[in-house]
């Protein structure tokens, strides 16, 4: 089996796709999601400012067999803008939440990306050969003087630039109420859900006027509300299931063929909380901040503010695995919720084989755990430590006061305003995106490049 | 307390943040306002033991006042600090009411006191600023006065009541005094001391008091004004709480574990503390 550790530490190669090293970035730049599509081919990255930038992986140079493709950058579109509830005299983000591609299913690419409030699908295509020819038209276009006209010819299609197109070919709007923060495709390739605070809703992808909700938490008085929905992924295999997950800690998993209305649980995964370690921010410490499927189905990934947790389907009563992210955080709670940052909502991803885990911290530390030889490394995302080819090396944050190496850095140094809340992990090759505020760093493992 | 964040800093907190987030842009999130809403409700139930705890204290000072009044009125005061331990002893049987009465008096503060720090999750106190005026915590001496000074709960044996060994928190200065009655540590301060105070409070409330008499009635008005300072800060965030009007009743199911401890009427008192606040 894989281990990341040691592939890692000994070859890895950086792609920072940040030109310039002190360029100030404004809060736009800010990247808020980040998704490889299902070859990994392309990689997806959305922003604060409502735009999708696209990166595609080189094909294998024949010359050097044993480099593997960089991601250059494919495509760059506005896909959300700032919009105004009148009615509510509220300003609507154009932050992109989330992004999902669609299975390939011809020459061109099809996503998925969503605000807080509207879901749009674009078509992403490649244009290589353009008509040249035409009887009616000139070369620019312009009508031609029809007396001027001798002969026709048919018009034939010729190479050119490549040019990729972007298109919006659905907008799924006025659906929710509250803020969208998910949205899963099916495997039936068909449907997908979008998930805001309270409620869940199934779509159509070919319809965009009617959407079926299949979840609703509200409570007849608001009053009443005791958690939200945080996160919600569709079952990488099988169409009817469906987890979601609250800011309780707890999963809900789901299945739409018992009712149309999924509000009563297939399975409830929850952890019982641990009494002696109350506090006053018990409640939000554990909040789920995201839920992933494995790629087998097997088992669940979620990510609190403290942990990331393995869950077996068939277990309900407490996570198979516990891993702690940054656990030296736990006596520093007070000042993160003084300064937000006890809110930040990081995300957690699965390798291929489902046998490493990964997720983000401060200080642009990001971690890796691997499941089977229960080891783990911490590792930094920053241009000091990210020259290309460099080899990454394994950081470790010490307690104020405690034994310090070399290189550790101690807990009150960290830098809390930077902080990797999006990562993701190639769906077969150890190829992985960290998103470090306005920066997209891609690392890749050159040893051992396919899933063993 | 936490951090060195006690609970009323964490109200103020979080109710600023929820009043910050009608502003933001975006509009309100509704996930990060019940998360500080959970917040709220559990500095508030802190706050809420904190000053059921100094209620319960008074209450027990009136009942130990009382009994201690009648055990004088038998036995004239023995000033004599050298014949301590013989009237420690001769005292056994009528200072053990006494000391029986301290000893409740101590022991449910102090179980009020441990159930507030789990539920806030103490860390060992620190001392975040350094008050203007010397704060005092009497201990009711349980054993003769060189006993160690460092310690100030004592919970064993019998008290004598016309004796006190006064423990000094600030200069770790260790007075015998001697005297009758039982003192109300001062628990509040001008605001800006608050913050050290409330944790002293919660270090002293597990220990039961003694006090001179012609203090008493200085430091009885010094309480008073304390907790109208303290009202007037209250009350301030009780019009922010009124201003956004809502809340999560639901929040209030766990209100029913301290009115096992405290009178309802206490509770009524605080009810412009009942409500979390979400702005919708």
């Amino acid at each position: 089996m894989l281990s990341p550790i040691q592939v890692l530490c000994s070859d890895i190669t950086t792609l920072s796709l940040e030109p310039e090293p002190f360029a100030s970035y404004t809060e736009a730049d800010i990247i808020s999601t980040v998704e490889f599509n299902h070859t990994g081919e392309l990689l997806a990255t959305g922003d604060k400012g409502g735009r999708v930038v696209i990166f595609q992986r080189e094909p294998e140079s024949k010359t050097e067999p044993f480099s593997q493709g960089e991601y250059n950058v494919y495509s760059t579109f506005q896909s959300h803008e700032p919009e105004f509830d009148y009615l509510k005299s509220l300003e609507i983000e154009e932050k992109i939440n989330k992004i999902r591609w669609l299975p390939q299913q011809n020459a061109a690419h099809f996503l998925l990306s969503t605000n807080d409030k509207t879901i749009k699908l674009w078509k992403v295509s490649e244009r290589d050969k353009r008509p040249e020819g035409y009887n009616l038209k000139d070369e620019e276009g312009r009508i031609k003087d029809i007396s001027t006209v001798t002969s026709l010819q048919v018009p034939v299609l010729k190479p050119m630039d490549l040019m990729v197109e972007v298109s919006p070919r659905r907008v799924f709007a006025n659906a929710h109420t509250y803020h969208v923060n998910s949205i899963s495709v099916n495997s039936d390739y068909e449907t997908y859900m979008s998930a805001d605070d309270l409620r869940i809703n199934l779509w159509h992808l070919d319809i965009t006027d009617r959407s079926f909700n299949i979840v609703d938490i509200k409570p007849v008085n608001m009053e009443d509300l005791t958690e939200v929905i945080t996160a919600a992924e569709f079952h990488p295999h099988h169409c009817n299931l469906f987890v979601y997950s609250s800011s309780k800690g707890t999963l809900r998993l789901c299945d739409m063929r018992e009712a149309a209305l999924c509000d009563k649980h297939s399975k409830l995964f929850e952890e019982p909380e641990d009494p002696s370690a109350r506090s006053f921010f018990s409640e939000i410490i554990s909040s789920v901040s995201d839920v992933k499927f494995s790629h087998s189905g097997r088992y669940l990934l979620t990510r609190d503010y403290l942990t990331a947790k393995v869950w077996d389907l068939n277990m309900e009563s407490k996570p198979l695995e516990t891993y702690q992210v940054h656990d030296y955080l736990r006596s520093k709670l007070c000042s993160l919720y003084e300064n937000d940052c006890i809110f930040d909502k990081f995300e957690c991803a699965w390798n291929g084989s489902d046998s490493v885990i990964m997720t983000g911290a401060y200080n642009n530390f990001f971690r890796m755990f691997d499941r089977n030889t229960k080891r783990d490394v911490t590792l930094e995302a920053s241009r000091e430590s990210s020259k290309p080819r460099a080899v990454l090396k394994p950081r470790r944050v010490c307690a104020a006061g405690g034994k310090r190496r070399k290189d550790d850095i101690s807990v009150d140094s960290l830098d809390f305003t930077k902080k990797i809340l999006h990562t993701a992990w190639h769906p077969t090759e150890n190829i992985i995106a960290i998103a470090a505020t306005n920066n997209l760093y891609i690392f890749q493992d050159k040893l051992n490049s396919e899933m063993h | 307390m936490i951090g060195g964040m006690d609970a009323q800093s964490l109200i103020s907190i979080s109710l600023m943040k929820i009043h910050n987030s009608r502003t933001q842009r975006g509009g309100i999130k509704l996930h990060k306002n019940l998360l500080v809403s959970y917040v709220l409700r559990n500095a508030r139930q802190v706050y809420i033991k904190e000053k059921y705890a100094e209620i319960y204290r008074m209450q027990q000072y009136e009942e130990v006042m009382t009994v201690c009044n009648e055990i004088q009125e038998l036995n004239p005061l023995d000033l004599d600090a050298e014949e301590a331990d013989e009237e420690e002893r001769s005292r056994g049987e009528e200072s053990s009411v006494c000391g029986a009465a301290l000893q409740r008096g101590a022991a449910q503060p102090a179980a009020l006191c441990r159930t507030g720090s789990a539920v806030s999750g103490c860390c060992p106190l620190e001392d975040v600023g350094k008050d203007p005026e010397p704060s005092y915590y009497r201990s009711c001496c349980m054993e003769a006065p060189p006993a160690a000074p460092c310690d100030p709960f004592t919970g064993s044996g019998g008290a004598h009541c016309n004796k006190t060994t006064v423990l000094d928190l600030d200069t770790h200065v260790v007075t015998t005094v001697e005297n009758g009655f039982l003192h109300q540590d001062c628990c509040c301060a001008p605001t800006g001391q608050s913050a050290a105070k409330k944790r002293k409070v919660e270090f002293g409330c597990c220990v039961s008091d003694l006090d001179d008499v012609p203090d008493f009635t200085r430091k009885r008005a010094k309480r008073e004004d304390c907790s109208f300072s303290d009202y007037t800060d209250t009350s301030n965030i009780s019009n922010l709480i009124s201003i956004f009007g809502s809340g999560f009743s639901g929040l209030l199911s766990r209100q029913a574990d301290l009115e096992q401890i405290c009178s309802k009427q206490a509770l009524a008192s605080l009810g412009a503390w009942t409500r979390a606040i979400v702005a919708f």
